[in-house]
């Protein structure tokens, strides 16, 4: 009975879906390693092989999850958290050493990252908080623990240190917007990403002027008193020349960049005076906002010399064009870009890629998978890929939408995020338009763990969709 | 309805914005830009390495020892082959058919689709008549490459040699690939960074028959290799030649200083090898032989032979002893020919006595500066003989002695100042007089140094007090300057008025009336001081050694020569010494005896 009950209830497009996705990967694979020495298809030498192994054990996985009460989810969702983070404690530890990041727990016969399994405890546990506490979500003590709710597992993850999984928990908060988080803070976490690129880029006396600009104009916007600002850049102006004549006199060497920052906070001292004086509440603000970012962008090259691995700097520094280094990883998204280039319309055919095969191009059945396809499948095949992608999404968004509980809804959402940011960056990196973070296309690339955590999260997330009708909290 | 519900078309919008992003950069990859559609005929690209010239070589002179030549390595892709007259293409290269065999099965085994080297640095003549056949042969083509070229016959150890570079070092640093060369020993290794150079590569269509196409989007993909960057070394190749020549058939070791810089004006370490014998094809077997040789050419003896400084050691000990005021320089000891306590005797030569530390040097005076290192050691101000050491072993490793000088060569020895602990190790803590280590006073016992170490010894005594750490490259041409490290000045803890005293010890050394024990070193023109010494070796005829800078005053050359097996330093070191102060500062030498008496000695083959 309840079987029946199911199969009429669960959303086998989107089965049908994921189907083709994983069935496109295995080719590919078996495409992107193929020899004609090498003759079997469950060959455990290699990767084709083995990723048979995984996807058979993939469906037994979505097998086990759908036939898991939803409830268990819920009731156990902090229970899970509180694992996951243990387990990402634990691999600091225990965790064996793959290119230089402690990211993997070795079981022998494969191979286990533990932030996979946090990527399906953050969505349980985000929707959990949510379906209590959704209707005040922009309250500060809320936000405050949504925040630390991601960032716990990003802090942990960069330990490791592994930067590309880490940036993944920051697509939850697309997850967060759809329950009604402040644009605001959207806003505010785009413009910390566009200030840090600007740090890297541009000289440090133009970023300060910029962001002095910045607040002028803010503050004109906002008072929309031409007068006062003038009277305003003039004191500025006016510290400014005492200050650089001083320097010079005394030849005191200050470097131009300081003696504006030095100005500036000289004339913050009167701005608040007046500001406090007349009641004027947006200058505040402004003056806090400006000095923010001056502090967060000085702090910007620290970051990056001292936190970042070189790996992570160069892969940076190449797509921003700071440096040119067509032998390192330039040369990987050159080499990307040439294969896929060379697919034309129609592609070469089915095992005939030559530049994907032979190693031109790096990591070929994992982050790089989609290189074979656009070589092998052309143009035809590559946009097919992509709306497939689009229509596996925006069918989830659907599935998503039409819960009737803010948990599953949430946790749909979640998990719509979470192969979205997969999707974006790795084809994006694969065809030059983002740094190469190293990430697997979903269900397509080679690997274990992230085909069976993407599996068990889209698994649990269609037996809650196919129980909607019982309503739940 | 729900308060948020409307923000899924935003999401929605995102995603279908995203999507349309990536279809329109395909879009522009895959079907605007023809340049990156391949023809039909050529399916395939091939990677061709552009190896950079490494950087070249000059003297202090700017006269050119190093520089490159061309050279060509066969490569193959296996994939690509197709049936070909192997008796022709085995005669182009003169290459056996088992050769042949052997290394199509090698390059399958490692890759059916990627190239390997099928034979290494073949000539430019045989390139030439290959390069014409070339397209009989498909799945061949042919990798230019650069090796050493050396225009001297001079300098191996200081130049070292390229090899290619190993498992170990290839999986430590990805610029590296597989079969690239790399700097191994010498100024190639430690200056490997400048002088490499940075690769390029040729991205080319190939077709179905292995044919090159020409550049692919007419090289848009392509990278220039980048020269390496030329070093000017501060050897004086006229001088090291001469050093080489009167070194033959000797074992040992000449390091010349100039003591102003720092900068090294010689370091010749014999037996020598000529560095083109590790180049091309010949380089493994010659390098196995070199190997093997039971004279070890290959080991650089100026910076890894550890020997005991003997009787120049003195010079260093008479500086301790009057900066520490445990002598004035009118103290006078008087010298029975013998230095006895209870069972031990240091024996002395007969000379003048009693003898001033000045005359002390000059007649190399055992007893003087036995007496002189006892009474360092157990003076009672520094309250104990473990103290007193602690006293005089700081001075003497502040000339550089006892660690690595870190100057700018790989594998540098740091010689041997031993520590208290390890005669406390030997005799107990406390239980060792200074008796027991008197053996230190005359340059004997556990102390030892490299000739390096030695030359930049007397190069501080020259200087009056300080040094500047030794170096081989004076400038990076297009590159940084050469390191801080080389271009401050390094003091020792003696004050400089006691060098004079010192000094005045070593010219009678060389130029006294009478009895001075470096008598061969003499030149009229010059003022040299030196100090002879000669190390007792339990295996054989004892080494000769001698310290010596010239001229007295503001002085131009620091210079140790070491000579194994030859018995008494004034008899061979001294006068090798000299006539390289000669050769140095006139240009020629005039000394013609003086020189066959050095050429026509052999203390290897007697
Ligand atoms: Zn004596």
């Amino acid at each position: 009975m309840i079987r029946k009950n199911f199969s009429k209830n669960i959303d086998w497009a989107t089965v049908f879906i994921y189907l083709l996705l994983v069935l496109i990967g295995w080719i590919s694979i078996y495409s992107s390693v193929h020899d004609e020495t090498h003759q079997s298809v469950f060959d455990f030498g290699h990767r084709y092989g083995k990723q048979m192994v995984w996807i058979i054990a993939a469906f037994l996985l979505a097998l086990v999850s759908i036939s898991v009460d939803t409830r268990f989810f819920y009731v156990f969702s902090y229970l899970f958290y509180a694992l996951s983070i243990l387990l990402l404690i634990a691999v600091l530890f225990l965790g064996i050493e793959v290119n230089s990041s402690k990211s993997w727990f070795n079981l022998g016969f494969f191979q286990i990252q533990p932030s996979e399994f946090a990527k399906l405890s953050t969505s349980l546990v985000l929707a959990r908080f949510l379906s209590t506490h959704g209707d005040k979500i922009n309250n500060n003590r809320n936000l405050l623990k949504m925040g630390g709710l991601i960032f716990l597992p990003i802090i942990l993850i960069l330990l490791q240190p592994d930067v590309g999984s880490a940036t993944v928990f920051l697509a939850f908060f697309l997850a967060l917007f759809r329950e009604g988080l402040s644009p605001k803070i959207i806003l505010a976490m785009f413009m910390a990403l566009g200030l840090f690129v600007l740090a890297l880029l541009l000289d440090e006396l133009i970023l300060i002027l910029i962001i002095l600009a910045g607040g002028a104009l803010a503050y004109w916007a906002l008072s929309r008193s031409t007068k006062s600002l003038i009277t305003a850049l003039l004191i500025f102006g006016g510290i400014l020349v005492s200050l650089w004549v001083a320097n010079d006199l005394l030849s005191l060497q200050i470097k131009t960049e300081y003696l504006l920052l030095i100005a500036a906070g000289i004339s913050a001292l009167p701005f608040t005076a007046v500001s406090l004086l007349y009641r004027l509440k947006y200058i505040i603000p402004v003056l806090l906002i400006t000095g923010g970012a001056i502090l967060y962008t000085q702090s910007v090259d620290y970051i990056f010399d001292n936190v970042l691995q070189p790996h992570h700097q160069t892969r940076i520094n190449t797509i921003l064009g700071i440096e040119s280094d067509p032998l390192g990883e330039g040369y990987n998204i050159n080499q990307s870009k040439i294969a896929i280039g060379s697919g034309g319309l129609t592609g070469k055919g089915f095992l005939q890629g030559t530049q994907t095969r032979f190693n031109f191009v790096p990591e070929q059945s994992t982050d790089f998978i989609f290189c074979t396809i656009g070589e092998e499948w052309g143009f035809l095949g590559s946009s097919f890929i992509i709306i497939l992608f689009v229509i596996f999404l925006l069918r989830i968004l659907y599935l998503a939408e039409r819960q009737r509980s803010v948990f599953s809804r949430v946790f749909g959402y979640s998990l719509l995020s979470v192969i979205f940011y997969h999707f974006a960056i790795n084809i994006g990196m694969t065809i030059g338009i983002v740094p190469v973070v190293g990430l697997p296309l979903p269900f397509v690339s080679y690997g274990g763990s992230s085909l069976w955590s993407y599996t068990l999260i889209l698994f649990i997330f269609l037996k809650m969709d196919a129980g909607r009708t019982t309503v739940m909290k | 309805m729900e308060l948020y519900s409307e923000r899924k078309y935003i999401i929605g919008a995102v995603i279908i914005i995203t999507a349309l992003v990536f279809l329109a950069k395909l879009f522009s990859l895959q079907i605007m830009d023809p340049s990156y559609k391949l023809s039909a005929s050529s399916n395939a690209l091939r990677h061709v390495t552009q190896y950079p010239s490494r950087g070249l070589i000059y003297d202090r002179n700017m006269e050119l020892i190093v520089s490159n030549k061309p050279s060509y390595d066969i490569m193959v892709t296996p994939n690509q082959l197709s049936d070909f007259d192997t008796t022709e293409f085995c005669n182009i290269l003169d290459i056996s058919r088992e050769y042949l065999e052997k290394k199509l099965a090698e390059a399958k085994d490692y890759s059916r689709f990627r190239s390997s080297a099928f034979l290494k640095q073949v000539s430019a003549e045989t390139y030439a008549v290959l390069q014409e056949k070339l397209y009989k042969f498909p799945g061949f083509y042919v990798q230019p490459r650069t090796l050493r070229n050396y225009h001297r016959d001079i300098a191996a150890h200081v130049l070292g040699y390229v090899g290619e570079i190993d498992e170990r070092s290839l999986n430590n640093d990805n610029e590296y690939s597989m079969g690239d060369y790399i700097g191994v020993t010498g100024i190639e290794r430690s200056y490997e960074k400048e002088l490499k150079g940075e690769k390029g590569v040729n991205v080319l269509m190939v077709d179905v028959h292995g044919q090159t196409k020409g550049p692919y989007q007419e090289g848009r993909y392509d990278v220039s290799p980048t020269v390496g960057s030329d070093l000017v070394t501060t050897i004086d190749a006229n001088l090291q030649e001469y050093g080489e020549k009167l070194m033959e058939n000797k074992t040992g070791s000449i390091v010349a200083i100039e003591p102003a810089t720092g900068e090294i004006l010689s370091m010749v370490s014999t037996p020598t090898y000529d560095p083109s014998l590790l180049v091309g094809r010949e380089r493994s077997a010659n390098y196995r032989k070199l190997d093997t040789d039971t004279l070890n050419p290959l080991f650089n003896r100026a910076i890894m032979a550890n020997y005991p400084p003997g009787s120049a050691f003195k010079i260093m000990n008479g500086l301790v002893g009057l900066h520490e005021n445990i002598v004035s320089p009118d103290n006078q000891l008087y010298c029975p020919g013998s230095y006895t306590v209870g069972s031990l005797t240091i024996r002395c030569r007969h000379h003048k006595s009693p003898v001033n530390i000045v005359e002390a040097i000059q007649y190399s005076c055992n007893t003087y500066f036995s007496d002189l290192y006892r009474k360092i050691l157990d003076h009672p101000q520094y309250g104990s003989v473990t103290n007193g050491f602690n006293v005089w072993r700081d001075h003497v490793t502040s000339f550089g002695l006892g660690d690595r000088l870190n100057s700018d060569f790989p594998n540098e020895q740091r010689g041997d100042v031993p520590e208290t602990s390890y005669f406390d190790r030997f005799y107990g803590e406390n239980r060792w007089r200074s008796l027991q280590v008197v053996s230190l006073g005359v340059g004997q016992g556990e102390l030892s140094a490299t000739p390096l170490q030695m030359a930049n010894m007397t190069a501080a005594i020259a200087n009056r007090g300080y040094y500047y750490t030794p170096h081989i490259v004076k400038e990076i041409k297009n590159g940084d300057s050469i390191s801080e490290d080389f271009t401050s000045k390094n003091h020792t803890t003696i004050d400089s008025t006691w060098f004079e005293y010192i000094i005045e010890g070593m010219e009678g050394v060389v130029n006294g009336p009478e009895g001075g024990t470096g008598r061969m070193a003499e030149m009229q023109s010059i003022t040299i001081c030196g100090k002879t010494g000669t190390v007792q070796n339990p295996h054989g005829e004892n080494h000769s050694v001698f310290v010596a800078f010239a001229p007295k005053e503001d002085p131009r050359i620091a210079i140790t020569v070491y000579v194994e097996n030859a018995g008494y330093g004034a008899t061979w070191a001294a006068p090798i010494a000299s006539l390289m102060i000669e050769k140095y500062m006139t240009g020629e030498v005039n000394r013609h005896w003086l020189e066959n008496h050095i050429l026509n000695a052999d203390f290897i083959n007697q």
